[in-house]
């Protein structure tokens, strides 16, 4: 089992959380929604695996590169 | 003519009204979200007023503080750009309420036309020819599957109410449709207010050809020919040319004198844009209109010699299309648009910043509109334009090898830009060759991928 750290690719807004604190999530699946330039992008598990941990909520603001999910997959 | 009018915009649009407004002798007022409080425009205007927190919700969008100022300044005009409230009837209601003078056309118009299955009925009883598409989807998923099968597969799924691209999603088959149709939902409420979705057949790389049109209050149209804009990405346009080349002028212009007869005789006024898809044998199929000024404007700026922006507030204060207009209005030479904005070139992937370094190109022909300077912050709130590059020449070859120059001597830091994208456009084969349509951008970024991985290897 390995901690994968999920980083936003982009600089915005978290509009939606899509997944809770110990979910399974399959790959690819969205685990939360950034808002930027009025374009909805959503953050994909980059494996299958648990999230561990989220790192932001709703409304906040995030920053390329910024860890924002830590998933044990 | 007005006295005073506000600009209730941001950005390049608000800075390209501001000058024109100054050009007209009238006096200016700006307005601005916090996050906008330090962009260099503003101090262009008479006067600029703060109107709330960086999301435009609570700013642009705001109807209730953009009428505080409005009273508060005693403006006798609103000049509303694009985007935000431009296209906004109850706005436009409550401007022209506050005894103050909309300048776009009158409200039933924003309404008739900004709601698109309204728009196309309109526009088709009188002639106008269209592509099948389906009445208002309700919340009957089986009523919405069979109204797609009546169109045939693949449609697109399209806001009513909307536009800019958001909310648009293809469906090729029953359950991607139900999908599309749950998404474009909520995007649509959220974006536009309006929750309303419709089905249009999805035409696979069509032309998107538009006509300009001047209108005034007194029941004459005319049009100022037409715009190629069909290198898009996600539904959004990125270079805008005019003349749409490659085209026969016969049927260009035989299309722009149906739309400007089927506009007279609705007795539109002010200012629209007519958008079609031209697929070849199939003609101008009417898409959508837009009751605003558009991005592009410029194109046809540079090509007919009007300035489109104080056109367009004379005819609104009011006063006839032929004072406004020469009674002949010829095509000079060739211009073309590439919008800049602040993205991932390949991934089109939005990238805010500040913008460290920043250099216009200069010289004939060349035109640049902007609302920012070397370092502003491009935000992550409004749509990531940077900047309109326009360049005008003698031909189309003239105008391309122009716009190359001018984006080679272009300098943005500290975003990322499409610039790679506009340059990668301009050597492709069919482009330069005015074999376009609305899939070569997806060509485009392909060739790159591939030039990429070479270089890489």
């Amino acid at each position: 089992m390995a901690r994968i750290e999920v980083q936003s690719e982009i600089t915005g807004t978290v509009w939606k959380v899509e997944t809770a604190v110990g979910a399974n999530v399959a790959a690819e699946a969205a685990l939360l929604i950034v808002e930027s330039m009025k374009m909805e992008i959503p953050v994909p598990a980059p494996a299958a695996g648990t999230v561990l941990e989220l790192r932001v909520g709703e409304g906040d603001p995030v920053e390329e590169g910024q860890v924002v999910a830590v998933i044990e997959g | 003519m007005f006295h005073k009018v506000l600009v209730a915009n941001r950005g390049a649009v608000a800075a390209r009204v501001l000058r024109a407004l100054k050009q007209l002798g009238i006096r200016t007022v700006a307005v601005y979200s916090e996050a906008d409080r330090d962009l260099p425009y503003l101090a262009c205007a008479d006067e600029a007023h703060a109107i709330g927190p960086a999301d435009a919700r609570a700013s642009y969008l705001n109807q209730d503080a953009l009428l505080a100022v409005l009273a508060e300044t005693r403006a006798d005009g609103l000049h509303p750009g694009y985007g935000f409230l431009s296209e906004n009837a109850g706005f436009a209601r409550r401007v022209a309420g506050q005894g103050a003078g909309f300048i776009g056309p009158g409200a039933d118009w924003i309404e008739a036309m900004g709601h698109k299955t309204r728009a196309r009925d309109l526009m088709a009883a009188r002639g106008m020819p269209l592509g099948p598409s389906s009445g208002l989807l309700d919340d009957d998923a089986a009523a919405t599957l069979a109204a797609a099968r009546r169109i045939g597969y693949p449609v697109l799924v399209k806001p009513a109410g909307g536009g800019g691209g958001i909310g648009m999603l293809a469906a090729h088959d029953d359950a991607q449709l139900l999908a599309a149709v749950a998404q474009a939902r909520s995007l649509s409420q959220r974006s536009f207010g309006c929750a309303d979705l419709y089905l249009e057949r999805l035409v696979e790389r069509p032309r998107h050809i538009e006509f300009q049109v001047l209108a005034d209050r007194h029941g004459n149209v005319r049009h100022l020919y037409e715009r190629e804009c069909s290198v898009q990405r996600r539904h959004q346009k990125v270079v805008e040319e005019a003349s749409a080349p490659g085209l026969p002028r016969a049927a260009l212009d035989a299309a722009a004198d149906r739309v400007t007869r089927i506009l007279a005789d609705m007795r539109y006024d002010v200012i629209g844009t007519v958008e079609t898809l031209y697929d070849g044998a199939g003609g101008f199929n009417f898409l959508e209109m837009n009751t605003r000024l558009q991005v592009e404007h410029a194109v046809t700026e540079a090509v007919t010699g009007i300035d489109l922006v104080q056109a367009q507030v004379r005819l609104a204060w009011g006063e006839r299309l032929d004072a406004v207009l020469p009674s002949s209005i010829g095509l000079n030479g060739h211009a073309i648009e590439a919008r800049i904005y602040a993205e991932d070139p390949m991934r089109f992937l939005p990238s805010p910043g500040l913008l460290a370094g920043l250099e216009w190109p200069s010289g004939p022909g060349i035109r640049v509109e902007t609302g920012y300077a070397q370092g502003s912050r491009v935000t992550p709130y409004y749509d990531p334009m940077i900047a309109k590059l326009i360049v005008h020449a003698e031909d189309r070859p003239r105008a391309l090898a122009a716009l190359e120059e001018a984006l080679r001597a272009t300098v943005v830091e500290g975003v990322k830009t499409n610039i790679p994208f506009v340059l990668a456009l301009l050597r492709n084969e069919r482009f330069v060759n005015a074999d376009i349509d609305t899939g070569l951008a997806a060509e485009v970024v392909r060739d790159m991928k591939t030039a990429a991985a070479a270089n890489a290897a």
